[in-house]
Parts: C-alpha cells; sequence; structure tokens
C-alpha cells in the first residue's frame, strides 16, 4: 500500500493528457453525394496531405438539419477517402449512438473545445473560419483552498490558485496561473509553471521556503528582506523576480 | 459503538506511547471500557511502559494471523479492570500488519470497547498508516521544536487525505494537539518554541500542555502510567487532557512560567 501520493512504484500503464492539433471537418450541406463530390475536389489539390489523416465531424453548422444526416453514410464516404474520423460532435442522440457504434466517440462539447479544431490555413475558406471563432473558450479550472496546506502537501491547478489559509513549510502550491495567499506562506509557491510569465504571486505574509514564476525562482534567503506580514505581489520582470508592497 | 483515537505524531521519542498509556488508563479509569493496541510492531514498548510486558503470550501479529483469539492476546490490566492492551510482536515487522487485518480486530474490539486507542510507531510508513487509518479521533503528540512541529503538520496531512473518513468522504478525523515536554522557562528564554507558534502553524485545537517532568521517566520505568501519579505536574496534564477530551471544561496549565512559593513547594510534586 503507497503511504503518499508521490508513488514510488512504476506501474505498467501510465495514461496521459495529450493535445494534438486535428482537422475538423465542417459541413454545410446534408446531401452526401454534394459532400463527396466537394471533398474529392478538395483531396484532388492536395492528395497527399489528407490520407489517412484523423478527422473530426462537426454537425454544428447544420444547424437544425443535422439531424437529416445519415452518420452511417458519412462515416463510410470518409473511409473511402481514406479519412479516419476519431469524433463526432453536434450529433442528435441518435446520430453519436450510430458513431459510437462504428468506433468514433463522441466527446462533450467542452472536453472538445480544448483541442485546437482549426484546419489549415490554406485549407480554410471564410465561411468555415467565422464558425470557428464562435466557439466558447476553454474553461480554465480555478481553485479556492480554504484548509491549511500542510508540510508534504502538493495542489495544481490549470487557472488561478487561493489560498485562504496558511501554506506550511514542506508544502507546494503551483498554478499555470496567479497565486494568491490570503494567510502565511511558509511553504514553495510557483506560478506560471507552463510557462505564462504574466503570472504573479499575491500574498500577505511572505515567508516561503520559495517562490517561482514561469521556472525563475528565490530562495528563502533572498526572500527575507521582504519578510513581513504586508501585502505583496510577485512578479517577473524580464529574467528577475520583483516584489512590490501594495 | 467505539471511539478509535490515534495517538500519532511522525516524529520519534515525543511522548506517543506514554501518551496513549496514561490516556488510556485516564478513560478506564474514569469506567469506560478501553483497550490500548500498539502498533509499533517489531519495537514493542508500551507493555513496558504499562507494566505488563512478563504477561505478554499473544500479541497483535497472532491475531491477524488467527493464530490466537482476541481474548487470548487482550491483557487486562491490574491496577484497572477496564483497561485492556493488545501488545505488539516484538518478533516480526510491521509488514505483517494487513488492512483487512486491522479492520477486523479494531471491528471486532468495538462491539466490547468503549473506546479503541491506536499508539502509532513513528515514521508516516506502514504501521502509522495503519494506526490512524480507522480513527475517529487524533491526537498530534508535538515537542516545541521545528522538526517536531513540521513532522505533525505532514502527519495532519495524511490524516485529511489518507484516512478511511477522508476516502469515503465522511466527516473528517477530529485532530487534537497534544504539546509535550513543554518548558516554560526554556519559552520564555527563547530557546523552546512557545504554544502559540505551535498552533499558529498547526491550527489544530489544544487539548492540553504536558511539561517537561521528571515523574515521566521514572513512571516509564516503573510500568506505571503517569496519570497514575496524581502528584506530579505531568500526571496532572494527563487528567486535564482526558477531562477535557470528554468535554469537560478545564482552564489550560503548565504554559506559564509559575513563581514557587513555601505552599507551592510543599504542595506540588516534582
Amino acid at each position: 500500500m503507497s503511504i503518499d501520493s508521490p508513488s514510488t512504484a512504476k506501474s505498467i500503464v501510465d495514461f496521459k493528457i495529450s493535445s494534438m492539433n486535428v482537422p475538423t471537418l465542417m459541413l454545410s450541406s446534408t446531401d452526401l453525394a454534394e459532400v463527396g463530390l466537394a471533398l474529392q475536389q478538395k483531396l484532388a489539390q492536395a492528395p497527399s496531405l489528407f490520407k489517412y489523416s484523423s478527422l473530426l465531424i462537426d454537425l454544428k453548422s447544420l444547424q437544425k438539419q443535422s439531424t437529416n444526416i445519415d452518420i452511417a453514410e458519412l462515416i463510410a464516404l470518409l473511409q473511402r477517402l481514406h479519412f479516419l474520423p476519431i469524433g463526432l460532435y453536434g450529433g442528435s442522440e441518435t446520430q453519436n449512438a450510430i458513431a459510437l457504434k462504428l468506433g468514433v466517440p463522441c466527446p462533450a462539447l467542452h472536453a472538445v473545445t480544448q483541442v485546437s479544431a482549426k484546419p489549415r490555413p490554406d485549407m480554410v475558406d471564410s465561411e468555415t473560419e467565422a464558425v470557428a471563432e464562435t466557439e466558447p473558450l476553454t474553461i480554465v479550472e480555478n481553485r479556492v483552498i480554504t484548509a491549511p496546506v500542510r508540510s508534504g502537501q502538493r495542489i495544481y491547478v490549470r487557472g488561478d490558485l487561493t489560498i485562504l489559509a496558511a501554506v506550511n513549510p514542506g508544502a507546494e502550491v503551483m498554478a499555470e496561473g496567479n497565486i494568491h495567499v490570503y494567510a502565511p506562506l511558509r511553504g514553495r509557491a510557483l506560478a506560471g509553471v507552463r510557462g505564462n510569465i504574466h503570472s504573479c504571486i499575491f500574498c500577505s505574509n511572505l515567508q516561503a521556503e520559495l517562490v517561482s514564476i514561469a521556472g525563475t525562482y528565490q530562495l528563502s534567503e533572498a526572500l527575507k528582506p521582504h519578510s513581513t506580514a504586508k501585502l505583496v505581489q510577485i512578479y517577473l520582470q524580464g529574467q528577475s523576480l520583483l516584489i512590490k508592497e501594495l | 459503538m467505539a471511539r478509535i483515537i490515534v495517538v500519532t505524531s511522525g516524529k520519534g521519542g515525543v511522548g506517543k506511547t506514554t501518551t496513549s498509556a496514561a490516556v488510556a488508563m485516564g478513560l478506564a479509569k474514569r469506567g469506560f471500557k478501553t483497550a490500548v493496541i500498539d502498533f509499533d510492531v517489531g519495537l514493542r514498548n508500551l507493555d513496558l511502559i504499562l507494566g505488563c510486558e512478563r504477561r505478554v503470550v499473544y500479541d497483535f501479529v497472532n491475531v491477524i494471523n488467527q493464530e490466537a483469539t482476541l481474548n487470548q492476546a487482550l491483557i487486562r490490566d491490574k491496577r484497572c479492570s477496564d483497561l485492556y492492551i493488545l501488545p505488539a510482536s516484538q518478533t516480526r515487522d510491521k509488514d505483517a500488519l494487513t488492512q483487512e487485518g486491522v479492520a477486523t480486530v479494531l471491528e471486532e474490539l468495538s462491539r466490547e470497547f468503549k473506546y479503541i486507542i491506536c499508539d502509532s510507531p513513528a515514521g508516516i510508513e506502514r504501521g502509522a498508516h495503519l494506526a490512524m487509518y480507522f480513527a475517529d479521533d487524533a491526537f498530534i503528540v508535538t515537542n516545541p521544536e521545528v522538526s517536531s512541529v513540521r513532522d505533525s503538520d505532514r502527519m495532519l496531512g495524511i490524516l485529511s487525505s489518507k484516512s478511511r473518513r477522508a476516502e469515503i468522504g465522511e466527516e473528517p478525523i477530529h485532530e487534537f494537539l497534544l504539546l509535550s515536554r513543554y518548558s516554560p522557562e526554556r519559552v520564555k528564554s527563547g530557546e523552546m518554541l512557545s504554544v502559540n507558534d505551535v498552533q499558529e502553524i498547526l491550527s489544530v485545537p489544544l487539548l492540553g500542555v504536558i511539561p517537561e517532568s521528571k515523574s515521566v521517566l521514572n513512571a516509564s520505568n516503573s510500568g506505571n502510567p503517569v496519570i497514575l501519579d496524581e502528584q506530579s505536574d505531568a500526571g496532572q496534564a494527563y487528567q486535564d487532557i482526558v477531562a477535557r477530551y470528554l468535554g469537560e471544561n478545564r482552564p489550560q496549565r503548565f504554559i506559564e512560567v509559575e513563581k514557587k512559593g513555601l505552599f507551592g513547594k510543599l504542595f506540588r510534586g516534582k
């Protein structure tokens, strides 16, 4: 039994979240013969580009007509043209069920929008681009912590992290965005861990072991002159961390 | 249903076993049927502190392996008929403990006892993990120095994330701070962390302060839990702790430097 989070046992399989760019097929006709012809014309321009290419199918631009389309037919058509459909969105429940049966998953809308689904610029026509821009933005995960962060605990958030209790020595708090600590910060705080140099750390009582923004860090010794019970902002300017009383 | 209390700290030598023995005796003396389990498999100490080392036949690991029944392994205290001890095995190590085995023993004890006290080994490995896993309440024993405080902080983090209550999303374990080996004189001269310093970091309610006292060593060596030494400051501190745990309102003592007048010299044991 493992006692704590940093697991020492090496597992045989691991799951990681990855993202990649996948072309999305935006349809504006329900007539599959017409669609097939249009696709063949596109392919003629760059025959090798789309051969065995993964493809997302987006029915949203068809709006109410989208239910008229025969998903099984569409998938068969795409496969004949050597596309490999890997996802469908904007479909009805029946359409999703058919797609799933054919091995094409139908991810929830917010999961899909995280994948950048913009086609290559040279393939874009003005109409599809307009649709792509109206898609909702990715929702960033922010978090508020109200209990003390204790020695040995680690917290990681994709967005901003706000902590209303103490961060104790030996604890580590990390955020891809900003970090706010409205209690003594005695552990480590790392903001902008994915490289966002505009991230900041705000804290009301700086006694940290280490602070870092986008990989630029300072240890407690350098922070000592600033160790006060005053509200400070820590930010990156060029290559150096600056600490400003607010 | 019994209330399961874990006495834990992370760090070694801070007074977990002394506290387990004292609190168990204190609860039993008040008429609650109490069992105290030594989870420190391989480094059995609790039997010495409770003065029953010569009566150990079967132990905790024997019960888990079903080589003995619980009733065969439980040792009834000679001073208090409501106190029972389940000693650790001295010849095995912590891997002999299994979660299912511990669960079965605790379940069986729960039917008969009012309080079950789990004396945790030091560290955060298997023994300590299993000692706290099923707990309802946790007594965090801390010395007023930085390394002990940090280890306690780590342990508190584990209690709130790796316990059964945390895993199934029940009401979290009730945590209580016991500050042991406290010396107000040394706090005053700046050699030791104060109660406030420790509480500021741990932010856990204080159940009591146990002063540094010669009576603790004497009690350990003689196998009499220090709580039975009613004249001693440490014994009184543990009596306060048991009373506060049971909901009595007793003011905190042993925090300030005491002026010892003639009266104090006569009536306060050292």
